[in-house]
Parts: C-alpha cells; structure tokens; sequence
C-alpha cells in the first residue's frame, strides 16, 4: 500500500515536471519565447553534453567545484564551534541574536570587493564569501539542535554517569543531528550564492564565470548549458543532503 | 529583564571595536572608519539622490514583497489543502528554493530587459518559496482535531479556510513570510548590484567601482540599519501572533 502511494506520489511529480519542460520547449520551439531569451531545453541538455564532452570547461567546473567545497568544510567547521560556543554561554548568545536573525537579509557579498583587495582576486577571496555566506546558517542549526536535545536524554547521560566526552559523542551529537544535518544543508546552498556571485561579479574562472561570460556575449549555448550544468549539480547535492536529513529525523528526531 | 537593556549597546560595541580594530590594521584605502562611516551616512541621508534611490529600491522591494507574499500563500494553501498535492509538490519546492536564483538573473534580465520589472521578478523568485513551503506545511501540521470539527460543524470550505485552518496556521506562515520578506529584500539588492539603473544597490555597486571606500561603507551601514530595522519589526509582529493564538 505504501509502496502504491509512494510511486503514485513519484509518478505525479515525474509527469509535472516533465509537463512543465515540455511546455517550456513547445514555448521555446514556436517562438512565443525567442531563442535570443532561451534556448529550448532539449538543445540546454545538448549544449552541457557538449561542453561536457568537449571538456573545455572543466577547469572552471573543477575550480567551482573545489571552492565550494572548501567554503562548505570552513563554514560548517567553524560554524559548529561557533554555534557549540554561544550555545554554552546564554548571555553571548542574547547579544548576538539580533546579528544571527538580521545576517541574512542583509547582501553580505557587498564586503565581496573588499575581499578582493585583502585576499587578491582567485581562490581565497571567493572561499571566504563563500564561507561568510554559510557559516551563519550553520551557527544557528547547531544552537538549534543542542536546544532540542531532550531533557530526558540530558537526565540519562546523567544517570549512567557519562563522561562529558562520551555524552557529547554518544548522545547530544546523534540527538542534535537532525538539525545539524539542516545546518549542513543549507551551509551548502548559502555557499553556492556567495561563490557564484562571486564569480558573477569578479573572477578569474568558475562556473558562474562561464554563465557571466556567456550572457554579456550572447552566446546563449554557453549560457543555458553551464546554467543547466549548475542546477544539476546543486539539486543533485541538496536532494542528497536533503535525503540524508529526512533519515535522520526519522531516527532522531522527536517527532 | 534588566541586563537585557543593555545588550543591544553590547553588540553594537562589540562589532564597532572589531570594526575599528580591522580599520587601524588594513587603513583607509579599504576600510573606511566607523567615524567617517557615519558621518557620511547622515550626510547621505540629507542628500537628494540617496531618496530617489532608496525610493527606487523601495518600491521594488513592496511590489515584490506583495507579490511573492500573496503567490506564496495562494500555493502553499492550494498544496497543502491536499495530502497527494503536497507530497508531489514538497521535493520540487524544496529543490527549487535551494536552487541558487543568482544563476537565473540572467534568465530574468533576457525575459524582463534592464527594468524595474526585471528587479521586482527576481525579488519574487527569492520571496514566494519560503512562504508557499511554510504555508504549505503550516496547513498540512493543522491538528486533524481541528479540521474534523470543522467537518463535524458541516463548515464550507471558505469558513474551514478563514475561521479554522488560517489562525492556526497562522504562526507558523508568518515564520515563512519573515524569512520571505528578508530574501526578497536579498534578491532586489543582488539584482541592483549587478544590473540595474537606479536603487541603493546600483548607488553601491558605483561607489565600490570607483573605489570610494567611505560612500561603499555608509551605503552598507545604511542597508544593514535598514534591513535589521526591518527584521526586529516582523519578529515583534511574529511575537505578537504567537501569544495571540
């Protein structure tokens, strides 16, 4: 029976999507919209195929790639810490909040200039946006799941006269995991943003670079199939990452 | 209740030191100092152009957030009214709203050209998801006691909308609608920033090209001032409505 609901649910969802592309590619195809604002998906596909096959975007893609990753580790590393932090010390944490709340509605790639001058424009500069964009969301996630460690769990390690050690590792971190799962998450999706407007804005290489590039030259191929590259590559992430939180509140979470 | 007077002073001391210190160690030519910083703001603020700017950003910035707010709301209700609709839906607003919008600028400046169009658009693609997503599970988290009382007092859907499902909700979609609002304003300055022919965000993207270090440093501490005056006002009005219900 679950098992029933569940395909019918995936199928569904298969045929909106599917549904939605193919309308964009009819929209595409018969000129509604033109070919100077989007290619149609079919050729999007056909154009990342090609780039990929071709392979000479793949410095810009490793380049990307590799900071995004680097942006991601320094975010949650030191986002953790941070959150773990301001979580033992109430007052520190009061002061803050404001900051913590208000952080991201205010454009934190503005100081992105003033990173180039520090750092030079390349690795490091964009790294850091990137890290300054997740580490936040990190810092909140972590709070987040120490908070809704339940008493009882606190009152057992207690009991069982838990070493602070063996507490943390065997029964706050699995408890808080869900949340620091969504921590990760969207430490993830933050970096990406500070990254590729960073390498929107100034860069010497990347993907978003490439999508830059390709807008201000009207070359609209570059454009849609290293876009296209991109979405596949964050969706791919989040859906993985998103997966993993699911299981983990099914495993720890409260409800 | 009484330290807590006090720890606004306490942050805004704490970031002013931090702020100084950086100005002392790397100078002038890429700091400006939180003195000068704000003497400058309040010269801007008495400035003409600064007000057409701001006007120019704050218009956008309403219409997108009327926009995003309604459309976010209509289809989050719409969704999460429905199991089956919600379970098909919630994957794809969820990849949707991780997908990074700064890629799809170019998309939205190709359909809407350098306009305030194009701006608002990219104010509402940021703003629309968190608020359909938060409605969407705020309707489907209702207590079923809640919508089997309604059926059992034989209400119309309306009234099941409007009298049941919406007060309690309620808390939670306006969760949605401040993190909504925040992104917007986010998505309205990044659209600024990079392409754009008026707003504070344009004003800043020219004071930093030209390299003006004082006018890139008021503008932000404006922006900032503004976005966090913003923020603490929707969370007292989040306040307001949790008591309430």
């Amino acid at each position: 029976m679950r098992g029933l609901r569940l395909s019918k649910v995936g199928l569904t969802r298969v045929a909106v999507v599917g549904g939605a592309v193919a309308a964009l590619e009819i929209l595409c195809r018969s000129g509604v919209i033109p070919r100077a604002t989007m290619i149609p998906p079919i050729e999007m596909v056909a154009a990342m195929w090609q780039i990929l096959r071709s392979g000479r975007a793949n410095s810009d893609i490793a380049f990307t790639v590799v900071n995004l990753f680097a942006a991601v580790v320094l975010s949650v590393v030191v986002g953790f810490g941070l959150g773990a932090v301001l979580h033992a010390l109430p007052r520190a944490r009061r002061v803050s909040e404001p900051l913590l709340s208000a952080y991201y509605a205010v454009p934190v790639f503005i100081f992105y200039p003033l990173l180039i001058v520090a750092f030079g424009v390349g690795r490091t500069a964009l790294i850091v946006m990137g890290a300054t964009f997740g580490v936040v969301a990190m810092v909140v996630n972590t709070m987040t799941g120490l908070d809704r460690v339940p008493k009882a769990i606190t009152r057992t390690a207690a009991v069982m006269r838990l070493d602070p050690v063996r507490r943390l590792l065997l029964l706050r971190l699995p408890a808080a995991s869900p949340h620091l799962m969504t921590g990760v998450k969207l430490a993830v999706a933050y970096s990406v943003i500070g990254i590729v407007a960073g390498e929107f804005i100034l860069a010497t290489a990347g993907i978003g670079k490439r999508i830059a590039f390709g807008y201000q030259d009207f070359d609209n191929r570059m454009m849609y199939g290293m876009l296209l590259l991109l979405l596949v590559l964050v969706v791919a992430v989040n859906g993985a990452l998103s997966y993993w939180e699911k299981r983990l509140h099914q495993r720890f979470g409260l409800q | 209740m009484k330290p807590r007077r006090y720890d606004g002073l306490l942050l805004i001391a704490a970031l002013l030191v931090c702020w100084q210190i950086v100005y002392l160690r790397v100078g002038a030519d890429v700091v400006s100092s939180p003195a000068d910083t704000i003497r400058r703001a309040t010269t801007l603020l008495l400035t003409r152009n600064f007000w057409t700017d701001a006007a120019s950003t704050g218009v956008a910035f309403a219409y997108a957030c009327l926009i995003g707010i309604a459309g976010g709301m209509v289809l989050g209700l719409v969704l999460g009214l429905s199991r089956f609709a919600a379970d098909v839906a919630d994957p794809i607003l969820g990849s949707v709203y991780s997908i990074p919008k700064i890629t799809l600028y170019p998309i939205i400046l190709l359909l809407f050209g350098l306009s305030p169009a194009a701006k608002i658009a990219f104010g509402v693609i940021h703003g629309i998801f968190p608020v359909a997503i938060s409605t969407m599970n705020a309707v489907r988290n209702v207590a079923p006691v809640y919508r089997r009382t309604a059926e059992a007092l034989r209400l119309s859907p309306s009234h099941t909308i409007m009298k049941v499902l919406a007060p309690a909700a309620l808390p939670e979609i306006f969760a949605g609608v401040r993190i909504g609002i925040a992104v917007t304003l986010l998505g309205i300055l990044i659209a600024e920033l990079f392409a754009s022919s008026s707003g504070i965000g344009y004003a800043l993207i020219r004071a930093t090209e030209i390299h003006n270090v004082v006018d890139t440093f008021a503008l932000t501490l404006l922006l900032f001032l503004f976005a966090v005056a913003i923020n603490a006002l929707l969370q007292f009005a989040e306040r307001r409505i949790r008591h309430q219900t």
